[in-house]
């Protein structure tokens, strides 16, 4: 069923990762990030290599779903191997009619394919020890600096948690009105894309319609529950470094710190 | 003075055609008169349409009236000033219980109130966890909304408005879409909230077994109080309530009936063991 | 002519430990012109098992007929099966979509590829049926009352002349009379066309004045099927499983126990008084 579906693809376990604040992880994949464009040698890799390993293990999800996530990008990764394979000039390795493989191409496209995988991969572990809220959470605390500058934080995150919310019931509704439209003789799958896209008004007007619908519910029921944005709102739930994230900043700084000294002395 | 009180209280909105003319103006509530006491339960009944909807939003001020007065203990809702303290001294529950949960954790959702408020972490966390428990819904803290039952998702709500800690609680038709277990279990709720709190409720409904054990009833119709009184006393008078498209719980008509038929049996019976008895008394 | 459901089986969530088993072993005949109520509480497996009547849901185990076709042969034409087979979901308002409601009313036969005169006239005949006055056909959708919507959107399905009608919880959310007209409604349209009218709920006491039989289905299996009369019979049993008789039934009981000379399987009010009435010797 379509409300089973969990956004954000959390995998819900007990570990250390798990368990480490919102706003470690969102810095820490940032930096990560940052890493494997600074480091520009194997050496860099390998480390950039270990770190993720240890990640993985200590996150205690099995490396299938962080795979999964490699799918969906699959197809993006292989044109930027051939483009950056086929369209680097350099020394020619191999000739074949117009198209000429060089050593620097094939070293370029292994680090682009190297790089991007790694990138993914790591963000997966973020994504699956931390779940949507959390991550909303954190991203609130981490840009509230921000809000000199007029962004209106508070709102973003409460928009996002709301979204996250209300996608699966959104879903399923999209699902029960495509049924009931079948049910009176509607096609949805044959035709070509102008016809099929005709077809899909019966669907779009009724689902914002009840979009419509449901957000002028909620927002009278946010308002008679003493919504009025974030100023002088109590969380719950508060962010607080506990011990365990300090040390995570300081095996962080040391990650990154090994890395600069890579790229300048390697 | 009563909790809840309304003078001459109406509500008008204004019609517009596609152009944006002005086609006419619609009464929904037209000069009603309420008086609800502190730690009353009090049922307000009506076909759809009849205007309680409109005069339930005007106790939590999500809605003015455009003539006469609406106070929550003491407090006019037009002033400005007290807004926050209304909606926190009445709570409101609405229909659809999908489009008021806003934590994606049930214990969230609770808490989302207080937060609002300002109240301190600490005893956010104790008020999630009285209101969850006057609900019967504690052992359920760490689910999703989505996972939990019509019935669950309201007593969830209900929840999230206790944590306000309200002097009463507003609800606006809870168990219109609820199947009949939901709707016991809501019922079951709001009643123990009334009982054990002591808090006032205002329950809006058109589920005439849910409101026998009412305080007192008020019945709408176009706007206006139709019928007020015991739910005994509401219950007797069948062919009214007929005509104001609401009907009366199956064993209160059939002894209606009965007593057409020339058995003599008393006004407004409300349960299968009254009217047994009833019938008994009379055979013997 | 008729609905054949023999050993139907759904399982959803495929082949993960989630995966829950809808309906179980699920025979069912459903003859030409019988009223029938389909009682069960949420989650019951009730909506799963009307989806399947259409086709809109495949079995994942045993087959369905309808009038002595398999409907999941690979030739069938289901969207012909969908135009037999007139299923209304819940809250059918909320699917309407045109800017007047004799256009939304003319999607369904327009679906089916009639011509727009045939597709007109049916869209007024449905109308019609469903009791909505003329002076409403041309105005949008959205500016009618609850009532009103619904009956346009049953109007939608009754355009395609089903020859079985499926209603999904059609007085969800009404106040009692207009439970009582829709249901009311319903009861004329089936006396004057005959058609066959599955009526899902889950109230005993809304069904029992209409119908000449019920199913009950509990945990995605049939639990009783029979006359409603014999059905209220297990009382306890229906009350066990989170349902509930109508009030009149608990009263026969109890009646009954304290020694009332009274038959305890009537159905509905008027039966009651009749048999209190005779035990009193009116």
């Amino acid at each position: 069923m379509l409300r089973d579906i969990t956004l954000g693809q959390y995998y819900q376990t007990d570990s250390v990762i798990h368990k480490l604040d919102p706003r470690v992880k969102l810095v820490a994949t940032i930096c990560f990030i940052i890493s494997l464009f600074v480091v520009k040698s194997w050496v860099g890799y390998v480390a950039a290599a270990i770190f993720l390993a240890v990640m993985i293990k200590l996150s205690n999800v099995p490396f299938k779903y962080m795979v999964k996530g490699m799918r969906a990008i699959v197809f993006i990764l292989l044109i930027t191997v051939v483009f950056n394979l086929f369209l680097t000039p350099g020394e020619v390795l191999v000739s074949v009619w117009k198209l000429k493989i060089t050593r620097e191409g094939l070293q370029l496209a292994v680090m682009m394919a190297v790089r991007l995988s790694f990138l993914i991969v790591g963000s997966s572990v973020m994504t699956l020890t931390t779940t949507p809220n959390s991550l909303t959470d954190g991203m609130e605390k981490l840009m509230k600096p921000l809000k000199i500058f007029k962004v209106p934080v508070h709102e973003v995150a409460m928009m996002m948690s709301i979204a996250l919310r209300f996608i699966p019931i959104l879903l399923e509704e999209t699902d029960k009105i495509m049924k009931a439209q079948i049910a009176r003789g509607a096609d949805f799958e044959s035709g070509n894309l102008v016809k099929k896209a005709k077809a899909m008004v019966p669907l779009l007007v009724p689902l914002f319609i009840s979009a419509f619908r449901r957000a002028n519910d909620l927002a009278m029921a946010m308002e008679a529950r003493c919504y009025r944005g974030g100023e002088n709102r109590t969380k719950m739930k508060p962010l607080k470094y506990a011990s365990r994230d300090r040390i995570a900043y300081g095996v962080l700084a040391v990650y990154f710190a090994v890395c600069i000294v890579i790229r300048i002395y390697l | 003075m009563g909790i809840i009180r309304t003078d001459k209280l109406v509500f008008e909105y204004i019609r517009r055609d596609e152009e944006g003319n002005v086609e006419g103006i619609t009464r929904a509530v037209d000069e009603v008169d309420l008086n609800v006491k502190q730690g009353d339960f009090v049922a307000i009944l009506g076909h759809n349409g009849s205007g309680k909807s409109t005069l339930a939003k005007h106790i939590n001020a999500i809605l003015y009236p455009t003539e006469g007065t609406v106070w929550v203990d003491g407090m006019d809702t037009k002033d400005e000033k007290d807004l926050w303290n209304i909606r926190q001294e009445a709570g409101m529950v609405f229909q659809n219980p999908d489009n008021q949960i806003i934590g994606q954790v049930v214990e969230e959702d609770v808490g989302f109130g207080p937060e609002n408020m300002g109240v301190p972490t600490e005893e956010i966390w104790e008020r999630v966890e009285e209101s969850l428990k006057a609900v019967g819904m504690y052992k359920y803290r760490k689910y999703s909304p989505n996972k939990l039952s019509g019935g669950q998702k309201q007593r969830v709500s209900i929840a999230g408005v206790i944590a306000m800690h309200p002097k009463c609680i507003i609800l606006d038709e809870p168990t219109a879409m609820l199947d009949p277990n939901g709707r016991k279990e809501v019922v079951r709720a709001v009643r123990g909230l009334n009982d054990v709190e002591g808090i006032t409720v205002v329950l809006i409904t058109h589920y005439m077994e849910e409101i026998i054990h009412a305080d007192r009833v008020f019945v709408m119709d176009k706007g206006r109080i139709a019928m007020q009184g015991t739910p005994r006393e509401i219950f007797s008078q069948v062919e009214k309530l007929k005509e104001l498209r609401l009907d009366v719980p199956q064993v209160t008509l059939l002894a209606y009936e009965l007593q057409k038929s020339g058995i003599d049996l008393p006004d407004g019976i409300l349960t299968v063991e009254e009217l047994t008895r009833a019938l008994l008394t009379v055979q013997s | 002519m008729s609905i054949i459901l023999d050993h139907v089986n759904y399982v959803y969530g495929g082949d993960t430990t989630l995966a829950v088993q809808a309906l179980k072993d699920v025979n069912l005949v459903i003859p030409d012109g019988q009223f029938i109520g389909l009682i069960g509480h949420t989650g019951s497996g009730k909506s799963t098992l009307v989806q399947h009547l259409n086709g809109l849901i495949k079995p994942t185990g045993g087959s369905i007929y309808f009038n002595g076709e398999d409907i999941h042969e690979q030739d069938y034409d289901k969207k012909k099966l969908r135009s037999k087979v007139g299923l209304v979901f819940q809250y059918p308002e909320h699917q309407l979509f045109e800017i007047d409601v004799f256009t939304d009313v003319c999607f369904g036969p327009k679906n089916l590829g009639l011509s727009k005169q045939e597709t007109e006239l049916r869209a007024y005949a449905a109308l019609k049926q469903v009791g909505l006055e003329d002076d409403y056909f041309y105005q949008s959708p959205f500016d009618l009352s609850g009532g009103q919507k619904r009956r346009v959107a049953i109007a939608g399905v009754l355009a395609m002349k089903p020859d079985v009608l499926v209603l999904d919880e059609p007085t969800a959310g009404l106040d009692p009379k207009g439970r009582d007209e829709i249901l009311d409604q319903i009861a004329k349209l089936k006396e004057e066309t005959g058609i066959t009218v599955i009526l899902v709920s889950h109230s005993m006491e809304d069904v029992a004045k209409y119908v000449e039989r019920i199913i009950v289905m509990n945990q995605g299996s049939v639990m009783f099927d029979d006359t409603p009369g014999e059905v209220f019979k297990h009382y306890r049993e229906l009350e066990e499983v989170g349902l509930a008789a109508p009030q009149v039934t608990y009263i026969m009981q109890a009646l009954y126990k304290n020694g009332m000379p009274v038959k305890t399987d009537v159905t509905t009010i008027e039966e009651a008084k009749q048999e209190i009435l005779r035990t009193f010797g009116k």
